[in-house]
């Protein structure tokens, strides 16, 4: 069935089966074809993010390197590049979206150069992160939910917006290895309407976002026990979530799933602390665990990478020669507001992510070639897409598979490891 | 290029050298006998000094998910130890849990060329293949980890027969390329995701109804039957808890002579005795130890101060979890395949139970009489950090030293142990049979850890100095490959290691079978499991096959 997957050089319309690249799942079985002309189209198993990410990453679009605003061979943008990095006093790498060779050119050019780095989606990733570093997890994947899970708990997402076959993934039509049924399973959705294909029994306690806090801090004190006067918790009855307490405590293999992008109020990662709080209760007792959903434009490819080659998670700075890691210090965002940054490159290779607005730092930008910031950008190359391009690997949701990428057209891009090592090359 | 070592005192226990002044020939990163051309050899005079084969560590947590959660979870500890940037180096951080840059410069600079990390689940077999592409200089390999898995439970279940067993087992080391099998808490770890809490080494798993024994047995038997070079490498049921000698005593038993590994045995080694409930039964363990020549051991010790303890054993983590500091843990289930649980450990000198744990490995090196069979392991990061190697090594080579600092620690543990009692120092020539010959013998790795003719040129040169930590902490040479890398304790070139794995032959026809439950159960294909040659490189590492034994139907 997957006899043509690792074929690179695949000829027009021959459909082989592929991992898709555009969200945290990294559905490995989606089916995609190329056109003559090279634009990639799902033929199988596809979502709306795979559907759009394939077309839009494999449309026609600029080919060559631009060097303010002109066209400029591959070599003479490397050396603009390379001069700006050389005359930066404080670079910074942005975006980050990029597969694990990527972000290893992506750390070994910080380090050359004395860079700061940090994703373009680190906002959200460190709502879990804090929660973290200050307590710890429990968790667990994607095969253990969709053959042991008998309630899923829903906080705060509907999960299909970001995460589309999420339910159908998890799902187990020809039995579980425990002889669970998808029919005995129950979906309590807490926050965020539940989508129709959430498995099992449906409920659901609506509340909205800014009354999570509040909730999520009940929830973890029924669980523990502790006796609460109040009648309410934001809106939420006190009684639903006693409901809730319950059938948490009942459960034999319970999962709290929820996505740190859709926890958008301040100090969300004090929620999630409560979470873990309310997972390390329930495990006292039974199973629970919690399934952070993420992933997404490689933010969990990128991590990993930089922790394991240097020991410290993004928000990294290299600039004293030696990797320090500070959540709060080295921002992006704060960083390129402040002035503090003086160089920006931004890599955004999975979709477009815009680079900040308002830059006064001249902008090296490594994205797909469409890309709406090419413009303004001091330098610009267009880049392949991993997983369309060229193979590649990324870290999935749970961070324990890492994935493997074909290449599902013929191309001659060049990869942003190829670019990074070149201008890494040029720095002293 | 030929090269000559010229006049060093040769420790090579692999062929029985003890001391002895003998010139190394090196050419093309080999080791050649004395050539005809020897008088054009550019010479490199070692004399008085001391050299070995490259040591080898053959149980280091060095590269996977769970050692990157550690990295995740305390940045606390990144910000103690840092290698900045060089000419030559890039910077990386972390005292218990490194990056995997500064993991392969320090190990380089203590003389180390090879590690094993003995905990790779088959799922995560990718990044941890990513991880160790990325750690310089030294030559990696891995353990994978099998029998907490749903596909082999199952298979145990209904009674597959052994052969069958024995197919899997070595699809699982041919996709991951892997060189030997582990099992950590046999069955145990499946066990806790039915909400067991414990499982001793003849209880029944919930939901299979199979034993720990039941599983060991299997195991054991598939590793010797395909011809695996290293025996079942054991993390045993019970681990820390106070009484489980008996645990470890029975897992011994249930390995029915045939080889077996046990490893970190210092925390598998503990009795019951005393007001505190919590004594050495180091004794019985050697004893043990000395009585069966089927079974090996490495010891886990450890040493004083901050650490992270990561381990695929997710029930005694979960367990574990409230003693640990600072307070904060991780624990995860994982893919129908096994779990893994990260838990920071401080262990003090002035705690009862720190203390005895300390003596209780120090018990055991010098109790068990073999050195061949046992093996200089921190159980890195679980005991200590692997940096603290020269460290234990003066406290095993020097008695003085020893009662010394044995005289520091908490003084009930102090009366409840008997290494000041114990006399044994360790020589150099041993001290290089537990840190090279025997690691490569039991892990069938021919030409490593020894200065014949044919051997990888992985080369050490050492002053003799009396002080045996400084002597160990600061090589003065360091050859990979016929290649210097280090002179005068400073790393002078930063090559690339290989990954060294066996290749059992087994029926193809077990493919068809995990494809169809990947399909049915897993979230991915099996054909996303394998990783092929061309992708390994990829990850960064050239791939050496070591042979295996004649297989034994």
């Amino acid at each position: 069935m997957l006899a043509s997957q690792t074929g690179s050089q695949q000829r027009s319309a021959a459909a082989i089966v592929c991992t898709c690249p555009f969200c945290g799942l990294l559905c490995d079985d989606v089916g995609v074809s190329a056109s003559d002309g090279g634009t990639v189209s799902v033929s199988a198993r596809g979502c709306e993010l795979s559907r759009a990410g394939f077309a839009r990453q494999s449309a026609a679009g600029q080919d060559s390197a631009r060097v303010g605003g002109s066209a400029a061979t591959f070599e003479q943008a490397v050396e603009a590049a390379a001069k700006i990095l050389r005359e930066a006093v404080q670079p910074l790498i942005g975006g980050l979206a990029t597969d694990v060779a990527g972000m290893r050119a992506a750390v070994e050019l910080a380090d050359r150069c004395g860079a700061v780095v940090d994703h373009a989606g680190s906002t959200a990733k460190f709502r879990n992160l804090l929660a973290f570093q200050d307590r710890g997890a429990i968790t667990t994947t994607l095969a253990e939910v969709r053959n042991r899970a008998d309630l899923l708990v829903v906080v705060g997402t509907d999960v299909i917006s970001r995460f589309p076959r999420f339910f159908e993934r998890i799902a187990a039509p020809g039995g579980t290895l425990f002889g669970l049924k998808d029919k005995d399973r129950r979906s309590i959705f807490l926050g965020a309407r539940p989508p129709p294909d959430a498995p099992g029994r449906t409920d659901w306690i609506a509340c909205g976002q800014p009354e999570l806090p509040d909730v999520l801090g009940a929830l973890g004190a029924l669980v523990a026990g502790v006796r609460l006067d109040a009648q309410h918790a934001g809106s939420v009855p006190l009684e639903r979530l006693r409901e809730l307490s319950n059938a948490m405590q009942a459960a034999r293999y319970g999962v709290l799933v929820w996505a740190a992008a859709d926890l958008n109020f301040p100090h969300a990662e004090l929620s999630v602390q409560a979470i873990q709080r309310t997972l390390a209760a329930l495990s006292r007792t039974t199973r629970f665990s919690g399934v952070p959903l993420g992933g997404s434009e490689a933010d969990l490819t990128a991590d990993a990478v930089l922790l394991w080659q240097v020991g410290c998670p993004f928000r990294t700075s290299f600039a004293t020669g030696r990797p320090e890691y500070d959540p709060y210090l080295f921002d992006a965002r704060r960083l390129l507001a402040r002035r503090e940054a003086d160089a920006l490159t931004w890599i955004s290779t999975l979709s477009d992510l815009p680079p900040p607005e308002d830059l006064e730092a001249p902008l090296i930008l490594l994205a797909g070639p469409n890309a709406a910031a090419a413009d303004r950008a001091d330098v610009y190359f267009p880049v392949a897409t991993p997983g369309l391009d060229h193979a590649g690997h990324l870290v999935r949701t749970d961070k324990v598979l890492t994935m493997r990428l074909v290449a599902t057209r013929p191309s001659e891009r060049a990869s942003c490891a190829r670019v990074l090592r070149a201008i890494c090359q040029e720095l002293p | 290029m030929l090269m000559r070592l010229a006049g060093g005192r040769m420790m090579d226990p692999a062929h029985g050298i003890d001391g002895q002044v003998r010139d190394v020939y090196v050419r093309d990163g080999r080791i050649i006998d004395p050539p005809a051309d020897a008088a054009a050899a550019q010479t490199l005079d070692v004399s008085g000094r001391i050299v070995m084969a490259g040591a080898i560590d053959l149980h280091t947590h060095i590269g996977g998910g769970k050692v990157n959660l550690a990295r995740l979870l305390l940045p606390e500890d990144h910000r103690q130890a840092c290698d900045p940037r060089t000419a030559l180096t890039r910077s990386s951080c972390g005292h218990a849990t490194p990056g995997t840059l500064a993991t392969g410069y320090r190990y380089a600079e203590m003389g180390y060329t090879a590690c094993f990390e003995p905990a790779m689940l088959p799922i995560n077999a990718r990044q941890t293949h990513l991880e160790l592409g990325d750690t310089p200089i030294v030559d990696k390999g891995c353990y994978a980890l099998l029998g907490n898995d749903d596909f082999f439970l199952r298979m145990l279940a209904a009674g597959q027969p052994q052969s069958r067993i024995n197919d899997y087992v070595a699809w699982v080391l041919d996709c991951t390329h892997s060189i030997a099998i582990k099992v950590v808490n046999p069955g145990g770890i499946s066990a806790f995701k039915f909400n067991q809490r414990s499982l001793d080494v003849d209880e029944e798993h919930a939901y299979y109804r199979v034993t720990p024994r039941r599983v060991l047995h299997a195991l054991t038997r598939a590793v010797h039957e395909l011809g695996v070079p290293h025996g079942l490498h054991v993390h045993g049921c019970n681990l820390g808890v106070p009484g489980n000698v008996d645990t470890t005593l029975a897992t011994i038993g249930a390995a029915e002579g045939l080889p077996i590994h046990l490893t970190h045995v210092q925390f598998h080694s503990y009795g019951t005795e005393g007001d505190r409930k919590f004594s050495s039964a180091a004794g019985r363990i050697a004893e043990a130890i000395n009585a069966n020549p089927n079974v090996s051991a490495d010891v886990g010790q450890i040493m004083f101060g901050q650490t992270v303890t990561a381990s695929g054993d997710s029930m005694a983590q979960f367990r574990n979890a409230d003693v640990g500091s600072p307070r904060k843990s991780v624990i995860m289930d994982i893919e129908c395949d096994a779990g893994c649980g990260v838990v920071p450990f401080r262990y003090r000198d002035q705690s009862f139970v720190n203390a005895l744990q300390w003596a209780i490995g120090l018990e055991i090196f010098l109790s068990v009489r073999d050195p061949w069979r046992i093996f200089l392991t921190t159980d890195h990061p679980n005991g200590a950090p692997f940096t603290t190697y020269p460290h234990l090594i003066r406290l095993l080579a020097d008695r003085a030293f020893r009662n010394e600092m044995f005289e520091k620690i908490n003084p009930d543990a102090r009366a409840a142990s008997i290494l000041g009692s114990l006399t044994r120092e360790y020589s150099l020539y041993e001290i290089a049979i537990m840190t090279r010959a025997g690691p490569a013998r039991t892990l069938g790795l021919a030409d490593r850890g020894h200065l014949g003719a044919g051997a990888a040129a992985d080369i050490v040169v050492y002053r003799d100095d009396p002080d045996r930590e400084r002597m160990f902490r600061t090589p003065e040479y360091v050859f990979k490959d016929g290649q210097m890398i280090l002179r005068d304790g400073r790393l002078v070139a930063v090559t690339r290691g290989s990954v060294h794995a066996v290749k059992p032959e087994y029926d193809r026809s077990i493919e068809a079978e995990v494809a169809e439950y990947f399909e049915r159960y897993q979230t991915t294909s099996a054909d996303g499991f394998r990783i092929d040659r061309d992708e390994l490189c990829e990850c960064g590492s050239e791939l050496i096959v070591h042979a295996c034994r004649e297989a034994r139907r």
